[in-house]
């Protein structure tokens, strides 16, 4: 399941051997509304033409929490998805599935991570009243949990395989909202762009959030992006990563247990990346998927599939993220 | 107008919570919420000693709501769900959808801050299932809010936060045992000794969050006293004061007074205030939810 965050990185998706492609429609009804990113319905019904001449399939994600107010953008979206003829539609609202379900039966649903669905129970809610065919789980389970869930719930889990790692759990995170006044279940957008500052100072470059000292680089020291969760705070007068160091999941190591479990699908992250990104960890992941399948047993993931995923990700080091439980 | 008093997030020793409550009998709170919402590791208390200080506050006439974890993630945070809701006595306030599931249809309960309550469909879902309140978001906006009120679920109570360090986030990962660098498994709990949580502040020493093991809160103080006839004329029916380290039971009465309309909510909100250091309510104005906008009303 791969990211397109526009029209070049559908195609690279597509052409490297996604199976999967999801986008966002160009507004808040998406978790990556990005000024110059997502997809207008001109571009949509592209994607979709370009996709499924080739056999792979298009979702929407509509992973945001309407109000009352735009209400009915987050509704037109559900239909236009089905009216345009995507495969799947990703909803984390409730009130929103339940009109889904309602409107457009023959849609087939997935519950987003955004949803916060950590447990059976919970994804079994949205089976129960809605028929979600497939949940994405939130970045916070050990690989034993995520079994435990597979073996309870006659819905398909999908899991994140690689990129970005939320250290909070999808949407239950007011972080960014805290600080910024843009939070990613009412705005679509976390530690947005707009509220990002860098400055060179004597004590080296600086970078804030809406005014906020989120970190501070040596000279020589990769500065990244200032996401509100991977700066470096003093607690007890010590600094550090307080919460997250900037690293991204890579759980391709993992691929065997994840498929002799019965994990249906693999989520890649980063639909606000290049189209090199996609390509790269499209090809890779695609690689190594099928050498999986081949031999399962003899799986170990090849030095140059590892060394081309550490290459563009963020801080260029990766973790296994919750998955490895002393990582909690 | 009721006051509440929300669960405690922060993990005190046994004598501490027992002390904590015997003080709160007395205090001015309508509604007191009781149990973990945040790990699931802390044994301080059992379920069985939570009912028996709820059975106390009831016979201190007030109402009692019993809340679940937020984060539920493995078999053993299941079968502790399972007894919450299988308590045949109180009230439960569901802060997932797994309990949700386990609730609906069964009892009235009450349809916690952390469900993600947005819009007038999804609170008439959980009306429908058998919510008698629902608690908003806490980065809630006047606007979002006024348009769940003007969906008139005139069976459903609304409660709003609006007092206290604000629950931003939960995580899987413990950020207490992450700083005394020992694993979530056997941490010993540190977060004993740290009755307000760990302070954390930015490189220029600026406060901003509070790390309270798996749960990150404000550095800031939510207070929306200030905006309590607002709330009134919106129809709220529940205003929810998060226990803090020190003063609770003075905030409670900041409440209660305005409530009463011995103060006005300006005076009150002062009052409240003094229990707090830095106070915010941007989430309100719809703005950083780390800003205090004064005299809005």
């Amino acid at each position: 399941m791969c990211p397109a965050g526009a029209l070049p990185a559908l195609r690279v998706a597509v052409d490297n051997g996604a199976d999967c492609v999801y986008l966002g429609f160009r507004d808040d009804t998406n978790a990556r509304n990005f000024t110059g990113l997502n997809f207008d319905d001109a571009a949509a019904r592209e994607g979709l033409r370009y996709a499924h001449a080739r056999g792979a399939r298009v979702l929407l994600a509509i992973n945001t929490y309407p109000q009352s107010g735009n209400w009915k953008r987050w509704t037109r979206a559900v239909d236009k998805a089905a009216e345009m003829g995507f495969d799947a539609i990703i909803i984390a609202d409730a009130g929103l599935m339940e009109y889904a379900a309602r409107v457009h039966p023959e849609l087939a649903l997935h519950l987003s991570v955004q949803g916060s669905a950590t447990n059976y129970e919970a994804i079994n809610f949205y089976h129960d009243h809605f028929k979600v065919r497939r949940a994405v789980l939130p970045r916070v389970l050990a690989l034993a949990q995520v079994e435990q869930v597979v073996r309870n719930t006659p819905v398909e889990i999908e899991v994140f395989g690689f990129g970005g790692l939320c250290i909070m759990v999808e949407g239950r995170c007011a972080l960014s909202g805290y600080v910024t006044g843009c939070s990613p279940n009412m705005a679509g957008a976390c530690s947005p762009a707009a509220s990002v500052r860098w400055l060179q100072t004597p004590q080296g470059m600086e970078s804030r959030l809406n005014g906020m000292l989120v970190d501070r680089f040596a000279d020589g020291e990769r500065a990244g992006y200032p996401t509100l969760c991977k700066g470096r705070y003093r607690v007890r007068g010590e600094t550090y990563y307080a919460i997250e160091e900037p690293a991204s999941l890579n759980a391709l190591e993992l691929l065997p247990k994840l498929m002799a479990m019965g994990v249906r699908a693999v989520k890649i992250e980063g639909r606000q990346r290049s189209p090199a990104y996609v390509a790269q960890v499209t090809r890779v992941w695609r690689d190594a998927i099928d050498a999986c399948r081949r031999h399962p047993r003899a799986f170990t993931p090849r030095s140059e599939w590892m060394q081309a995923l550490d290459r563009v990700s963020e801080g260029q080091s990766h973790t296994l993220g919750a998955y490895h439980r002393a990582w909690k | 107008m009721k006051i509440a008093l929300g669960p405690l997030l922060h993990y005190w020793p046994r004598d501490a919570v027992y002390a904590f409550y015997d003080e709160i009998a007395n205090s001015a709170a309508d509604v007191v919420y009781l149990g973990d919402v945040v790990c699931s590791r802390r044994r301080e208390l059992r379920l069985e000693q939570w009912l028996e200080i709820a059975q106390r506050l009831e016979r201190a006439g007030k109402e009692i709501v019993l809340s679940t974890l937020a984060l539920i993630e493995s078999e053993a945070d299941l079968r502790g769900l399972r007894k919450v809701v299988g308590n045949l006595r109180f009230r439960v306030e569901a802060n997932e959808w797994g309990a949700v599931r386990l609730l609906q249809g069964q009892t009235p309960f009450v349809a916690g801050p952390h469900l993600n309550i947005y819009n007038p469909a999804t609170l008439s879902l959980l009306a429908k299932l058998g919510a008698c309140r629902w608690v908003a978001p806490v980065e809630i906006t006047r606007e979002a809010l006024s348009g769940l009120q003007e969906a008139q679920l005139q069976a459903v109570e609304t409660e709003i936060f609006a007092y206290g360090s604000v629950p931003l986030a939960f995580s899987a990962r413990c950020f207490t045992a992450r700083h005394y660098n020992v694993p979530k498994d056997t941490c010993g709990f540190p977060c004993l000794d740290h009755p307000g949580g760990l302070a954390l502040a930015t490189r220029e020493d600026q406060p901003l969050l509070i790390l309270n093991g798996t749960q990150t809160l404000s550095a800031a103080t939510y207070n929306l006293l200030g905006e309590a006839a607002t709330l009134r004329e919106m129809g709220v029916n529940v205003l929810r004061v998060s226990p803090q380290p020190q003063g609770t039971a003075e905030v409670l009465r900041a409440f209660r007074r305005w409530a009463d309309g011995e103060l006005s909510s300006a005076q009150a909100a002062d009052g409240a205030a003094a229990q707090a250091g830095v106070c915010c309510n941007g989430f309100w104005h719809g703005r950083a939810g780390m800003e205090f906008v004064s005299g809005a009303r």
